[in-house]
């Protein structure tokens, strides 16, 4: 069975990019544009893992895990952070909201897949 | 799609993220203090970063990231957006901008300005007096995920329910005597606190990991695993020990651990050779086994079973305790309840936002070239719909059967549908505004002068073909409303008027046309020099009596600057009169209201849409021609007596006690060889280039209507004196005139298209 990855960014670009990654990789990916439709898509799409971005309007990539990690369901499923902010500071508070890893932009496809994988049974 | 056409996404969402960038910084500028705003700003330009870094666009990437770096520091509040703050990142923007375009289309930037803008960025973000805004911009390296071995694609694994995996191990094949010396082992002791599987983190897949990278013994201490009344599911009790035969080195290791090192106690030490794993000698009982892949990797055959060989608990203790107790679910049950509170109280929040995203409106992406295609078919469609009507009203004479009936609902829906397909190309003219901003900077800049431009209904819509077409002469009118209209500083405070002048930039809808209103405040036209300057050209005689409102526009004449000097920015002579001739090229109108001292208007009118035209339908010898309707300012039947003769050729017709010179369209596009009887025709009074007015002839109006334009070079060729083609509903071709282009002919500049007109038949 082909393995479920939720993306959550706002920008176009990564989401393409992000799609043709994962798809390529075999993997089946569903997206959202910010925190608030992750939240709101995370229910019926019951994924394997979900990557995510940090700067979003409405609801950012902290709040966005967070909730995530108030959801029973979900709150051992892997979560990989997408982002170009890679100072201690900003990894620290993404893992304190309950990040399992960080992938840092620009990603490369294969860390990408790589990173999944070590997240993912 | 390819990454071609994910980088062509990259650089239209680029241009999205620059206009959201420049109105936000606006915005900022007006003392809007919304964090929102500055995180929308901040969002912008790290977006764009992000994108260019992954095309390796390593220029827009530096400058983005020191830009980001102070607006961090704005949106922190270390940074103060004032004024001059604002200043150089609105700069930055538009060299933002460059760099964008520059990346897209090659070509080159300004690098001395950007140069300077980045010392300008950082001197903002590290001169702030409060610690920690000087924080450096850290340029980031990515750590190299776990160097994997390449072939270690991991085989697909089916996770139960629990996610859960129980682990196996072999004793069969621990032969340490086979291992090659020089291979050296690592020794691990690595330690996972409950935090580690909080996070999603989990211990299994980190062995499963680390065995790929070498060959693995793993020893799990399961010493401080209490009795199972004062067990806690949630917590972690095993440690384990691995030796580890790789020879990718401890960096991969801890590449292996790069997420989890923080919630877990983690050593690794590098045995020195020949010396034994202490792990595994001397402990019986619990002997070091070969991790073997394989069996990790199989689906699981009693989940619930795993409580009964100590082994397997090494892997999956958390989820096995879970299943295992009872009791333990309470805790789980209260953990749960709590949680759906917190989802409650965030429910209705949720629901609003997505109501606000509702209203915003949703959108869709839709290629142009789609949305042409179904400009033309709906064309086609009307035209099509024309001819049905027409053949029907031949053949029904009496007009009330059922058939016309329908008809009549048909031409309704068409043209319903027509409307609706244009409002698809309809976009807001806010892009193009957004641009003039820049404008305004540039030139407030080289001219010394302090500028404040206002922009209202730049959600007003139009066609895209004409927000194409409008960006230029609107940077010319600008340029013109800053370098010649505004005064310098001084000589405004010196007049008691605000040092910063203001440019008023409007759009609206009026009666199925957009105006387009650019207003300054500054000394308005100065008549008495346009007068004189008009004289000096031979453009007026030197007593001629002119209305205000006349000198005014002889401003849009060719030739005319009055500057007194000559700048770089608005002109060497190319001036209004380019405008002009642009805007009438859009089937426009432009025209200017001045007072002196106050400043001046320019009023453009234009059409919503250059798909379809309201035009007159007329016969000129026996062809059918559209005369467009903006054209013509009013229509008469002339009379003998209002014909003059004047010249051998030339005939005026007198309208009110003025002249006009009258031209037979006929003649002029070579439909006959001598000219027409005025008498027998019609006259279209048309206002034309210059403002002057002609009474073109034509022979008779057939009605007024609206037709779908079809471009003639796009199908045949250019033909002066034509603008365009339609196909009128009786299927046959009808020409557009090209009123201007007609009235020059008339001034003596022949048009060539005996040939053109024949092959158009």
């Amino acid at each position: 069975m082909k393995k479920k990855v939720l993306t959550v960014d706002d920008s176009r670009t990564i989401r393409n990019m992000l799609l043709v990654t994962l798809n390529n990789a075999g993997f089946e990916t569903i997206q959202a544009e910010d925190g608030i439709e992750g939240l709101e898509v995370l229910e019926d799409c019951n994924p394997d893992v979900i990557v995510t971005d940090i700067n979003m309007p409405r609801l950012d990539g902290f709040g966005f895990i967070e909730g995530v990690r108030r959801n029973e369901k979900y709150r051992a499923i892997p979560i990989l952070v997408l982002t170009t902010e890679s100072d201690a500071e900003k990894k620290n508070r993404a893992r304190q909201a309950g990040a399992t890893g960080w992938i840092v932009k620009p990603f490369d496809p294969t860390k990408l897949i790589d990173a999944i994988e070590r997240v993912t049974a | 799609m390819d990454m071609n056409e994910i980088k062509e996404i990259f650089f239209q969402e680029c241009e999205e993220q620059l206009a959201e960038l420049e109105s936000g910084l606006l915005r900022l500028n007006d003392g809007d203090r919304d964090p929102e705003t500055v995180n929308a700003v901040f969002r912008a330009v790290h977006s764009i970063k992000g994108g260019a870094g992954a095309f390796g666009l390593d220029d827009l990437v530096s400058f983005a990231h020191v830009f980001e770096t102070t607006l961090d520091c704005v949106r922190s509040n270390k940074l103060e957006p004032t004024q001059d703050v604002l200043k150089v990142m609105l700069k930055s923007a538009d060299v933002l901008a460059d760099l964008t375009n520059c990346a897209r289309d090659g070509g080159s930037v300004d690098e001395a300005r950007s140069k300077q803008l980045i010392r300008e960025l950082e001197a903002l973000a590290h001169g702030t007096p409060l610690p920690g805004a000087a924080e450096a911009p850290a340029k980031t390296v990515a750590k190299p995920a776990a160097a994997k071995p390449a072939t270690a694609a991991p085989a697909p694994v089916a996770p139960n329910d629990e996610g859960f995996m129980p682990v196996a191990f072999s004793f069969d094949d621990f032969d340490p005597d086979a291992v090659p010396v020089e291979v050296p082992t690592f020794e691990i002791s690595f330690k996972p606190n409950a935090d580690l599987y909080r996070k999603g983190n989990e211990a299994t897949l980190l062995l499963r990991d680390l065995s790929r990278l070498g060959e693995m013994s793993i020893h799990c201490d399961m010493d401080s695993l209490p009795s199972l009344d004062g067990l806690n599911p949630e917590d972690a009790y095993f440690s384990w020990k691995i030796s580890l035969r790789t020879d990718k080195g401890e960096d991969a290791i801890r590449g292996v651990f790069e997420f989890a090192e923080w919630d877990c106690e983690l050593a690794i030490a590098e045995l020195a050779e020949g010396e034994q794993p202490e792990a595994v000698e001397g402990e019986a009982p619990m002997q070091a086994v070969p991790f073997d892949l394989s069996i990790l990797d199989e689906e699981p055959e009693h989940p619930l079973g795993v409580v009964e060989e100590e082994e397997q608990i090494a892997a999956g203790e958390r989820e096995a305790a879970v299943t295992a107790l009872e009791t333990a679910s309470n805790v789980l049950n209260l953990a749960s309840a709590a949680a759906k509170a917190a989802d409650a109280k965030q429910a209705p929040a949720n629901a609003a936002s997505a109501q606000q995203a509702a209203a915003a409106g949703q959108t869709i992406r839709v290629d142009l070239d789609r949305v042409d295609r179904l400009i033309n078919l709906v064309g086609e469609l009307v035209i099509n719909q024309a001819m049905l009507s027409q053949s029907v009203i031949e053949n029904d004479a009496n007009g009330t059967s059922s058939i016309n009936m329908g008809l009549e609902e048909l031409q309704q829906l068409t043209r319903e549908i027509q409307d609706s397909v244009m409002a698809i190309r309809a976009q807001p003219v806010k892009p193009v505004f957004q641009r003039m901003a820049r404008t305004v900077r540039e030139i407030a800049d080289i001219t010394g002068k302090s500028v404040r431009l206002i922009t209202e209904g730049e959600n007003t819509e139009v066609d895209k073909t004409v927000i194409d077409k409008l960006a230029e002469p609107l940077t010319h009118m600008i340029r013109n409303a800053v370098d010649h209209g505004l005064e310098m500083p001084e000589k405004r405070i010196a007049l008691g008027k605000n040092p910063e002048g203001t440019v008023r930039l409007t759009a609206k809808h009026r009666s199925g046309r957009i105006i387009i209103e650019l207003a300054d405040d500054g000394a308005g036209i100065n008549r008495e020099r346009v007068r004189q300057k008009a004289i000096d050209n031979d453009l007026i005689a030197a007593d001629a009596n002119l209305s205000d409102e006349e000198i005014d526009n002889l401003i849009f004449h060719a030739g005319f600057s009055t500057a007194e000097k000559v700048s770089d920015l608005s002109g060497r002579g190319v001036g209004m009169d380019v405008v002009k001739r642009s805007i009438q090229a859009l089937g426009g109108r432009i025209n200017i209201s001045s007072k002196p001292g106050q400043g001046s208007v320019f009023t453009m009118s234009l059409p919503l849409t250059l798909a379809v035209l309201d035009g007159m339908v007329v016969t000129v010898a026996s062809q059918t021609l559209v005369v467009p309707l903006t054209a013509i300012v009013e229509t008469l039947q002339p009379d003998a007596a209002s014909i003059h003769s004047f010249g051998a050729t030339q005939r005026l017709i007198s309208i009110r006690n003025s002249f006009c010179p009258l031209v037979d369209v006929g003649r002029i596009l070579n439909f006959r060889a001598t000219q027409a009887n005025p008498v027998e025709g019609v006259a279209l009074l048309v206002e034309s280039e210059g403002g002057g007015q002609r009474a073109l002839m034509v022979d008779a109006i057939q009605g007024q209507r609206q037709v779908v334009i079809k471009s003639l070079e796009a199908n045949y060729t250019h033909v002066p004196g034509i603008a365009a083609a339609t196909i009128l509903g009786d299927g046959r071709v009808a020409l557009i005139l090209d009123v201007d282009a007609v009235v020059a002919a008339s001034r003596g500049q022949p048009l060539r298209l005996e040939s053109a007109l024949s092959a158009v038949g």
